[in-house]
């Protein structure tokens, strides 16, 4: 009913995870030292983009079947 | 928090709002509001099982105690809550879901009797506001402690003060426009977002903390055995972290306090009974135990990397931490809020705030946009836990409470409206309980015992009713009261060690001294449920037997099996089970 929830769940975690790779890219590297000079936030922020992006392929094959589904009788 | 850490708060603030908003539309009646049509896909409702239960007392206390006990906190998941999760998928799902009741009370009344469902409605419905309001209070305190607004109050030129006040009303806006409009969905549909949020949020910080202190391998050197073993030691409660030995924990945490939580609780129960079918209903709890076998890693993992760090951060360039001795970590000590001044254990030392562990590890890894992420996982993980209770307390409230008692027999449009408005005075009462718990802590102590005590033998009533057609409503009426009349007089009779008599215990005489708090409640639970379960059965056997048509579909012998759907033979709700038994089997033995 309502809405598939891979949508917004993609669409968030999509949105996410660009903000934390171009944050990430453009902050001072120098900042890093407190999570082990690892640069976390485009680390991280790939690894959630890569996740949006699953859920919005998965919620557009959801609605793929469902609409053939019902063209099928 | 900077800019960029608003910005991650405010896009979740969006989505969640949003999902509450277009959701608005499918709710036409009662049943849309209070079971979400009863149509949700069971991956959905599992994984919402589990968000709901994840409180933020849930994360910060689960670090808290990792840092106290060790690896042995995870008990509290693999002996717990796993079990009982598969119990009530396989076992009790088939009569929650199948006697089409709309709530647990409900399920009460179609098998006993009016009194019994009137009293588990009433106390349920006490129990959500005050435990919704304490989490309340928890979050509004966390934030005031971590000083995450302080900044941009100071900008605004307003009191700093206010951040209690602020964190208690904006939170709890933000739960009333979404269960508000969307109703259960809404709220089911947020709890996946939020489990979601909670693990990218949390994922990093073990990630870090464990490759700071040189993996597992490091965290072992540094803390010893007794915080990396969780069955080492538990033969006898002088020998291991948690002052238990091994009979009260599986008993009283394992069996008591864990069956009833899970398999009687409205608030869990109540994401199940949404599902679209029988077999969406009973995957739920097992789809929802898979995550929550691997939660200590996410949740228990931080406390104990934030106890083995050094006081001084490491440098950051070296990476691994030398051996440190067993000491204070990073958690801070615990400061008297009134006074200022560091509270000190009976032996003079400092106290430390283990309540801090999980928080304190976020500041000290996460950078400004991480940070956010971190801080917005801490209140998702709140919002959904305080979802959970609101949206259990307005549909006990309107079924249970309002439609039976107070106005019967009217249309299902103002029952729908009742649901609205009961979300409304709901909240508005947890946010009075808020308040409460910061003015007066000794009360809400008391009223936390006392739902214990109403809690603890509430299993042997569902397990004499779906699995004993002999069972009678007076018989399970008078064994709920005989147990908390047990768990009382039991823990008024009984003191845990270094605690004085009063809100601890020993209030009516001392007869014994337990090792720990924690043994002590897992006893009483023991207590409450052997006495519950044998005066159910004596009161049963002198009255009258139910008739048994009456309870096809309730009881076990009296049902026909639950007709299996044609699933893949991995999607079958008993393949699902034993995955997850397997699953708990092997990390404890990887943990032994």
């Amino acid at each position: 009913m309502g809405i598939d929830i891979r949508l917004p769940l993609g669409a968030l975690f999509s949105l996410l995870g660009l903000i934390l790779i171009v944050y990430g890219a453009i902050s001072d590297p120098t900042r890093y030292q407190q999570s082990l000079g690892i640069n976390i936030n485009v680390d991280w922020g790939i690894v959630l983009l890569a996740f949006g992006l699953l859920m919005l392929l998965l919620a557009r094959r959801g609605a793929r079947s469902a609409a053939s589904a019902v063209r099928k009788p | 928090m900077t800019g960029i850490d608003w910005l991650i708060l405010g896009l979740y603030f969006v989505f969640v709002l949003g999902i509450g908003v277009v959701l608005k539309g499918s709710v036409k009646t009662s049943t849309d509001f209070f079971l979400a049509g009863r149509a949700i896909p069971a991956w959905v409702c599992g994984l919402a099982f589990m968000s709901a239960n994840l409180g933020a007392q849930e994360v910060i206390g689960m670090g808290a105690s990792g840092a106290k006990y060790g690896i042995a906190t995870s008990h509290f998941y693999w002996i717990g809550a796993i079990p009982a999760m598969v119990f009530v998928g396989i076992f009790m799902m088939p009569f929650y879901y199948g006697s089409r009741a709309r709530s647990v009370p409900e399920y009460l009344r179609l098998r006993f009797d009016e009194k019994t469902r009137g009293l588990n409605a009433i106390s349920f419905a006490v129990m959500t506001i005050f435990s919704s309001g304490i989490s309340m209070y928890a979050i509004a305190k966390l934030i005031q402690t971590l000083h995450v607004f302080d900044g941009v109050f100071r900008r605004l030129g307003l009191n700093s003060s206010w951040i209690f006040d602020f964190a208690i009303v904006i939170s709890a806006i933000v739960v009333l426009v979404y269960t508000f409009l969307g109703g259960l969905s809404s709220a089911i549909y947020n709890e996946v977002l939020q489990f979601f949020l909670i693990v990218a949020g949390f994922l990093p910080l073990s990630y870090l903390g464990l490759k700071n202190v040189g993996g597992w391998s490091g965290l072992k050197a540094t803390l010893g055995p007794s915080f990396t073993h969780s069955w080492r030691g538990m033969g006898h409660a002088n020998t291991n972290r948690l002052g238990v030995e091994w009979f009260g924990l599986v008993m009283g945490l394992g069996f008591v306090l864990s069956f009833g939580y899970w398999c009687t609780d409205f608030l869990v129960v109540q994401r199940a009974m949404a599902a679209k079918s029988m077999s969406a209903a009973r995957r739920t709890p097992l789809i929802g135990a898979f995550p929550k076998m691997l939660f200590p890693f996410l949740v228990i993992l931080p406390g104990l990397i934030a106890i083995a760090l050094p006081t001084q951060p490491a440098d950051p360039r070296t990476g691994v931490v030398a051996n440190a001795p067993p000491g204070k970590g990073i958690i801070p000590v615990k400061v008297d809020a009134t006074s200022g001044a560091t509270m000190l254990d009976k032996d003079g030392k400092p106290q430390l705030d283990y309540d801090l562990a999980v928080p304190s590890m976020l500041l000290h890894y996460f950078p400004p946009g991480l940070l956010g992420l971190g801080l917005t996982a801490l209140l998702a993980s709140f919002m959904s836990g305080m979802a959970g209770n609101v949206t259990a307390f307005n549909t006990v409230w309107t079924y249970d409470i309002y439609q039976s008692y107070i106005k019967p027999g009217a249309t299902d449009e103002h029952y729908l409206w009742m649901g609205r408005a009961s979300t409304v005075f709901g909240i508005a009462f947890s946010i009075g309980a808020a308040y409460m718990a910061n003015h007066f802590n000794n009360i809400m102590d008391m009223l936390q015992l006392v739902f214990a005590f109403v809690n603890a033998p509430l299993f042997a009533t569902f397990l004499l009713g779906m699995f004993w057609k002999r069972t009678t409503g007076h018989a399970a009426f008078s064994g709920l009261l005989a147990g908390t009349a047990a768990a009382a007089i039991h823990h008024g009779l009984t003191l845990p060690a270094e605690a004085l008599p009063g809100i601890k215990g020993g209030w009516l005489a001392i007869i014994h001294n337990y090792p720990s708090e924690m043994a002590q409640n897992f006893w009483t639970a023991i207590f409450a449920w052997s006495t519950c379960f044998l005066v159910t059965i004596v009161v049963s056997l002198l009255t009258r037997a139910p008739e048994e048509s009456k309870l096809v579909g309730l009881v076990y012998s009296l049902t026909p099996r639950p007709e299996e759907e044609p699933l893949a033979w991995y999607a079958r709700p008993a393949s699902l089970a034993i995955m997850v038994v397997a699953g708990t089997v092997l990390l404890n033995i990887i943990f032994w």
